[in-house]
C-alpha cells in the first residue's frame, strides 16, 4: 500500500502556507488584466477628477496649488478604499468551496487571511506607486526630502495593511458578495468625514470632533507633515491633529489588535 | 504482528456520531466500521445526513458527540494527523474557477507541504494520467461539468491518499466519465486506498461498494454487502398462467413456495401470479417442479432477483421524512 506523500512541518509552515495562499490570490489578478488596468487607472482618475474639479474652486493658502494640498489626503484615501476592496474579494473567496477543501487540508487554517491580505498589501503597494507617479506628473512634490517621504508612505502602507485586516474580519462575517459590496458603500462618508478634501476647521463642531478623531485624518495630517505639503492645522488642536504621526500608528495598531485575532478565529473555526 | 493487528484495524470508525444544525438533527447516532482498503457506500435520501457524515470524517465540521477515528487518529483531537492521510472530493466541486485546472493542483499540492517541485511533479503526473492534460492550462470556469469532477478528484489524489472520501462522484456525469470514475475508484481500492463513497446511483454501490450503510434520518438503518440487503427483501417468483388453468389452484400451489407467511398477490385480468420468495436458493426448475405437480399449466414462471433500487425504496420508504418535512410550509 502507498504511503501518502508528505513533509515535516516546523511551526513556520504556516507562514508557508500563508505565503502560498497570497500567490493564489495574485495569480487570480493574473488572468484578469482587465482588473490590473482598471487598478491603474482609478488612481490616475482620482487625480484629475478630484485635483482639477476641486481645485479651480478651492484656493489654497501662499499660492500653493491645490493638489499640493490633496495629494496626501487622495494617497490615504486610495489606501483606506483600497484596502477596504479586501472585504469584497475576501468575502467572494470564503463563499468558495475550495475553503472546505482547505479545511480538510493540514495547512493552518490561520493562513488563509494572513495570505489574503498580504496579496492585498501587494497590489496596494502598486496602488500607492501609481498615484504618487501620476501625482508627481501634475506637478505634486515632496519638499522634504527622500527619509519622510518614505515614513509618511511607511504610515500609509500601515493603515492600509490595519483596514485590510478590518476587511478580512467583515469579509469573512458576510460570506457573499452582494452584501460585501453594499458595505463597502459605507465606507466612502467614513473617509469623507476627514480632512481629506478640506480642512476640518470650517466644520460644525460635532462632525469636527469626528473628522479630527478619524485616523484617516491623522494620517492626512502626518503625510502633509513629512511632505512637506500645505494644510497643517492650527490653533486648538485634538490630540490626534496635534500628534498625527502616533496617532495614525496607535490607530493602526489598535485595529490590527482587534481584528487579527478576530479573522484567525473565524477561520480556526469549524465550518458550520 | 503489530503491523498485522493495525491492519485489521477499522480505518473510518464511528459511534454515536450527532450533529445539530438548529433545528435539524442532521446526524443522529451514527455507528459505523470501514476495514482497510475496501470501498464503502453510503446510501441515502436527501438530507439523510450523508455529506454531514463526511464531512465530519474529513475534519471539516466538528461533531456534536460520539466518537470518530479516521485512519486510526481522532477527528477532534488529532485532526492534524487525520488530515495529512485524508483526500476529498465534496458534492461540490471545490476548485478555483478564475485558475487554470494546473495551478489549482498545484497550489493544493504545496499547501499540503509537498513542497513546489513536487507540487508540481504531482499535478503534471496527475493531469497526464486522468487524460486532462489538454485542458491544464485554461480557467477552470471554461470546464465542462464532468471535466470539473475529473479535476476535483484528481484534486483529492495530490497526496495519494490512505483514505479518500467521494461525496457524489458521479452525480451528472455522462455514462463514459461515470465509468472512468468507476473504473478510477476500482484502481484506487486494488492499491489498498480506503474508499468511502456516497451516490445517489445504487447501481454504482453495487458496482463498487463491498460493504453499504443505509443511512436515514442521520442514521444507519441497514447494513451489509449489497447482496445481504438484497436479501432483506428477497427474490420473487412470477408466474403467467395458461388460459384453463385455475387462479386460487395456483395461488394455493405457490404458498407452499412462499416466504413465511406471504401471500401471492394475484392479478385476475392479466391472470399472473407474484410472491415473495423466501431465499435465494429457490431455482427456477424447483418451481417449475412445483407448479406442475400440482397440475396447474403455466405460460411463464420467472424468479426476480431484486435490484438495490427497490430494497432502497423498502427500506427508506416510511420514514424518510428529514427532507419532505423542510417542504411543508
Ligand atoms: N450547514 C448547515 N446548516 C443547517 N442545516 C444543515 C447544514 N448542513 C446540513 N444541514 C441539514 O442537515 C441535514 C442533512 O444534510 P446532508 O447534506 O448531510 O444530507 P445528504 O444526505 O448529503 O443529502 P443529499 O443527498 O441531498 O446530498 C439536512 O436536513 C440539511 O438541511
Ligand atoms: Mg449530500
Amino acid at each position: 500500500m502507498t504511503q501518502p506523500l508528505q513533509r515535516k512541518t516546523t511551526p513556520l509552515t504556516g507562514f508557508g502556507d500563508g505565503l502560498t495562499i497570497m500567490i493564489r490570490n495574485l495569480l487570480k489578478l493574473k488572468h484578469k488584466p482587465g482588473q490590473i488596468i482598471a487598478e491603474l487607472i482609478v488612481p490616475v482618475v482620482m487625480v484629475l477628477l478630484f485635483g482639477y474639479v476641486f481645485g479651480s474652486a478651492i484656493a489654497i493658502e501662499n499660492g500653493s496649488s491645490y493638489l499640493e494640498y490633496l495629494m496626501p489626503g487622495l494617497l490615504v484615501m486610495g489606501a483606506v478604499l483600497g484596502a477596504l476592496s479586501s472585504l469584497t474579494a475576501i468575502a467572494r473567496d470564503n463563499g468558495l468551496g475550495v475553503m472546505d477543501r482547505f479545511r480538510s487540508m493540514p495547512m493552518e487554517r490561520w493562513s488563509v487571511p494572513f495570505g489574503q491580505t498580504a496579496a492585498t498589501l501587494v497590489i496596494g503597494v502598486v496602488g500607492l506607486v501609481t498615484m504618487s507617479v501620476v501625482g508627481l506628473i501634475f506637478g505634486w512634490r515632496a519638499h522634504n526630502g527622500l527619509v519622510p517621504a518614505l515614513g509618511a508612505f511607511g504610515l500609509i502602507l500601515l493603515l492600509y495593511y490595519a483596514v485590510s485586516w478590518l476587511g478580512a474580519v467583515l469579509g469573512s462575517l458576510v460570506d457573499n458578495e452582494e452584501t460585501a459590496a453594499r458595505l463597502m458603500m459605507l465606507a466612502l462618508p467614513l473617509v469623507m468625514i476627514s480632512n481629506v478634501f478640506v480642512p476640518t476647521g470650517g466644520m460644525p463642531s460635532a462632525l469636527r470632533a469626528l473628522a479630527d478623531w478619524n485616523p484617516v485624518s491623522a494620517a492626512v495630517t502626518a503625510c502633509r507633515e513629512l511632505f512637506g505639503n500645505p494644510g497643517a492645522p492650527s490653533g486648538d488642536l485634538a490630540w490626534p491633529m496635534a500628534n498625527p504621526v502616533p496617532a495614525t500608528i496607535g490607530a493602526s495598531a489598535l485595529i490590527l489588535l482587534v481584528c487579527v485575532p478576530l479573522a484567525v478565529y473565524r477561520f480556526q473555526k469549524e465550518a458550520s | 504482528m503489530l503491523d498485522v493487528e493495525k491492519d485489521r484495524e477499522p480505518v473510518i470508525w464511528a459511534e454515536g456520531l450527532t450533529k445539530r444544525f438548529g433545528k435539524v438533527q442532521a446526524l443522529d447516532g451514527l455507528d459505523l466500521s470501514v476495514p482497510a482498503g475496501t470501498c464503502y457506500g453510503l446510501l441515502g435520501p436527501n438530507g439523510a445526513g450523508k455529506t454531514t457524515a463526511v464531512r465530519v470524517f474529513a475534519t471539516i465540521t466538528r461533531p456534536d458527540g460520539g466518537e470518530v477515528r479516521v485512519a486510526g487518529h481522532d477527528v477532534v483531537r488529532d485532526a492534524r494527523q487525520v488530515r495529512r492521510q485524508i483526500g476529498l472530493a465534496g458534492q461540490h466541486a471545490a476548485l478555483d474557477e478564475e485558475l487554470t485546472g494546473r495551478e489549482n493542483l498545484q497550489i493544493i499540492g504545496r499547501l499540503f507541504h509537498l513542497g513546489r517541485r513536487t507540487a508540481r511533479r504531482q499535478a503534471d503526473h496527475l493531469l497526464e494520467k486522468y487524460s486532462l492534460d489538454h485542458a491544464a492550462d485554461r480557467l477552470v470556469k471554461t470546464y465542462s461539468g464532468g471535466m470539473r469532477r475529473r479535476l476535483d478528484l484528481i484534486a483529492s489524489l495530490i497526496i495519494s491518499p490512505t483514505v479518500l472520501f467521494l461525496d457524489e462522484p458521479t452525480a451528472g456525469l455522462d455514462p463514459r466519465s461515470r465509468l472512468q470514475i468507476w473504473e478510477t475508484v476500482r484502481a484506487l481500492v486494488a492499491d489498498g486506498t480506503t474508499v468511502m463513497l456516497t451516490t445517489q446511483y445504487l447501481d454504482e454501490a453495487d458496482q463498487l461498494a463491498a460493504q453499504i450503510a443505509v443511512v436515514d434520518a442521520g442514521t444507519v438503518v441497514a447494513r451489509g454487502t449489497p447482496d445481504e440487503l438484497k436479501a432483506i427483501i428477497g427474490s420473487r417468483v412470477d408466474v403467467a398462467l395458461a388460459p384453463e388453468a385455475s387462479l386460487a389452484d395456483s395461488a394455493l400451489a405457490l404458498r407452499a413456495i412462499a416466504a413465511d407467511g406471504a401471500v401471492p398477490d394475484v392479478d385476475e385480468d392479466g391472470r399472473t401470479l407474484s410472491v415473495p420468495v423466501a431465499a435465494d436458493s429457490f431455482t427456477l426448475p424447483a418451481v417449475v417442479r412445483q407448479l406442475d405437480s400440482a397440475g396447474i399449466d403455466v405460460l411463464d414462471v420467472g424468479i426476480r432477483r431484486p435490484t438495490l433500487d427497490e430494497v432502497f425504496l423498502t427500506i427508506t420508504g416510511n420514514n424518510s421524512k428529514a427532507e419532505h418535512e423542510s417542504l411543508v410550509p
